[in-house]
């Protein structure tokens, strides 16, 4: 893994040391500041999880579990209709995926088989600026001009605030992830592969849909799997874009006004519903952020598996 | 023999047909990758449009007033103020801590579970969703070190950032580090350095670019964050700083120019939709800089041995 491996458990490295007494504490107080700094990630990881239990625990310990199967989520009243947000979680993150795994699957595929040097220096950079841009930015840019210039155009008469807009803010802002790891997983398919197709008299269009990418195929499902964790974490894109401030009904329909799990905790934080202290309505953001934890660590950890396996093929 | 005269000209026939699906196919992906660029342009173009005249009639008068519920006479002062804070909080809190994180599991660590541990842990932290680390932030920074930061504070606040992209600077130091040919170690220790002196004298000065350019990115990705300082206390809407000094404005309220963003775009006026694209501009000036910086550096310094 590191290059320096070897030499570090060479024992005779760590005798050989010459000079002083100092110059040996020196070295063993450097180690251990170093490994401290190191330490500080576990410490931050077990606070987040510390922080999310205890308060999700306190959560279901002060509410009457059945209003988690209210028809909406209306916080300040009481009613905690966790299907509303898991519903419009995934209508936000499929509609996502639907623009996103297109556009950045083809894009890989030209990035890695039919670039030249030239224009994979030039498009490159620019896929990293629109990975750069701040999500709030694009929820903005999903409010002022997805939603009229497009959604509206498509169903007349759908407010400004909707999902379909948000899912297709959060959409764009997938695709430079989807496109790079598709591509890196593409770009390591071994040259000789397609030279074999190639010399069969394959033309490029079926070495790139017959060979590449089936020999990518772990790659790429790494790449729709970290996509899914993207979209569901993204909120503010959905919180500027997708209304419903207050709290929302249950919706399965994108031209309607609507939370998803990340929006509801946005909107708890902020403005009317700005909540403080040991209320229900502010322990629930714990738990809607536990949700979050897990899902999304659950789709992290898939997706390495089969970032794994791709290193490992070849 | 037979069968091979027969398949000939059916595949020369075919050809017809396998060239246009294949230019077809070629259009396809062009189009898809011009989709991406295609966006880019219009959220800018649409961003200036509406925001540049802002900045034209108001001039500096935007860029010095708070904000307030008057369109008007709203400016972004203080969430640049705070914008910059954070800047400074990130690279003085998450830049050391995770460039020492860096040299320890890269040089130091001894290939033990510990390590592994730590490698695993500090890939799924980076892994968590930002709005995660606000719940961090609110109820570690806000709420239980509220005596010491001053509860819904700047400090409260430059922590959680802090927190956010400390498994950033990590994985991107650690694999510049990593790029330092094993050689130059060898030949250090070969003279008789000690560990730290490899370190600090033949690796650091080498891995100094890539870790730069990493940290600059982390710092721009930082900056731009709205939901995990939504719940770590930044301010929506007006606030008075009321002639704190700096060091009191530490320990008190601050908003962030996305925070800012974020309030403007739910307003009702339509002014204040020219507004947020106004203050869009300046978030994207102040981020897209730091990336420009990252890249320039890293062409500038790359280097392949």
């Amino acid at each position: 893994m590191q290059s320096g491996a070897s030499l570090r458990r060479d024992p005779s490295l760590a005798t050989a040391l010459g000079g002083t007494a100092a110059r040996h504490r020196r070295e063993r107080i450097i180690g251990a500041v170093l490994l401290s700094a190191a330490l500080l990630t576990v410490v931050v990881s077990t606070l987040i999880i510390v922080s999310l239990f205890g308060g999700a625990v306190d959560f279901i310990r002060q509410i009457d579990l059945g209003t988690l199967l209210a028809d909406g989520w209306y916080p300040r009243r009481g009613e905690f209709g966790l299907m509303t947000l898991v519903a419009g979680s995934l209508l936000v993150t499929g509609i996502a995926l639907l623009l996103a795994v297109p556009v950045g699957l083809l894009s890989a595929i030209y990035l890695s088989e039919y670039a030249s040097r030239r224009v994979r220096r030039i498009v490159k950079p620019i896929l990293e600026v629109l990975a750069g841009i701040p999500s709030v930015v694009l929820g903005f840019f999903a409010l002022t001009f997805i939603s009229p210039v497009f959604v509206q155009r498509l169903n007349p008469g759908t407010a400004d605030f909707n999902l379909l807009a948000a899912g297709l803010g959060v959409g764009i802002l997938t695709i430079p992830l989807i496109a790079s790891v598709s591509e890196d997983s593409m770009r390591a398919v071994p040259a000789a592969l397609r030279e074999a197709s190639y010399g069969l008299g394959a033309r490029r269009l079926t070495t790139s849909l017959r060979i590449v990418v089936p020999a990518a195929t772990s790659g790429i499902v790494a790449a729709v799997i970290l996509g899914i964790s993207r979209a569901i974490g993204e909120t503010m894109v959905v919180a500027v874009a997708a209304g419903g401030s207050g709290g929302a009904k249950f919706t399965v329909d994108p031209f309607r006004q609507g939370q998803t799990i990340t929006a509801a905790m946005a909107s708890l934080a902020t403005g009317t519903d700005n909540v403080a202290g040991a209320t229900a309505a502010f322990q629930s953001l714990f738990f809607l952020g536990l949700m979050l934890f897990i899902m999304t660590f659950v789709l992290n950890q898939l997706g390495d598996i089969f970032v794994r396996r791709t290193r490992q093929q070849y | 023999m037979t069968t091979a005269t027969r398949t000939l000209p059916r595949t020369i026939h075919k050809s017809g047909g396998a060239v246009w699906r294949g230019v077809l196919f070629h259009g396809l992906l062009l189009v898809a990758l011009l989709f991406s660029l295609l966006i880019l342009f219009t959220l800018i173009t649409d961003v200036l449009m509406r925001g540049l005249p802002v900045l034209q009639e108001r001039g500096a008068d935007f860029l010095t007033r708070p904000t307030s519920s008057s369109p008007a006479r709203s400016g972004v002062a203080q969430g640049i103020f705070g914008t910059l804070m954070m800047a400074v909080f990130v690279s003085v809190v998450a830049f050391p801590i995770g460039i020492m994180t860096a040299i320890y599991l890269e040089e130091y660590a001894p290939d033990n579970r510990l390590t592994r541990f730590i490698n695993v842990n500090i890939r799924n932290l980076a892994g968590v969703p930002s709005v995660v680390y606000g719940l961090l932030g609110l109820s570690i920074f806000v709420l239980a070190l509220g005596p010491l930061t001053g509860g819904r504070s700047m400090i409260a606040g430059g922590l959680t950032l802090a927190a956010l992209v400390l498994p950033i600077v990590i994985i991107t130091s650690a694999e510049a580090i990593r790029a330092v040919p094993r050689s130059l170690r060898e030949a250090g220790y070969g003279v008789g350095a000690s560990r730290w002196e490899v370190t600090r004298l033949l690796v650091l000065p080498n891995a100094a670019p890539g870790i730069l350019t990493g940290t600059v990115l982390s710092l721009s990705r930082a900056l731009g964050e709205t939901a995990p300082l939504l719940l770590a206390g930044a301010v929506l809407g007006g606030f008075s700083i009321g002639g704190r000094s700096f060091v009191e404005q530490l320990f008190s309220d601050y908003t962030v120019l996305p925070v800012t963003i974020f309030d403007w775009s739910r307003r009702p006026q339509a002014e204040f939709r020219e507004l947020t694209a106004a203050a869009i501009i300046i978030l994207l000036v102040i981020t897209l800089l730091a990336n420009t910086i990252a890249i320039v550096l890293r062409n500038r310094y790359e280097r392949s041995w």
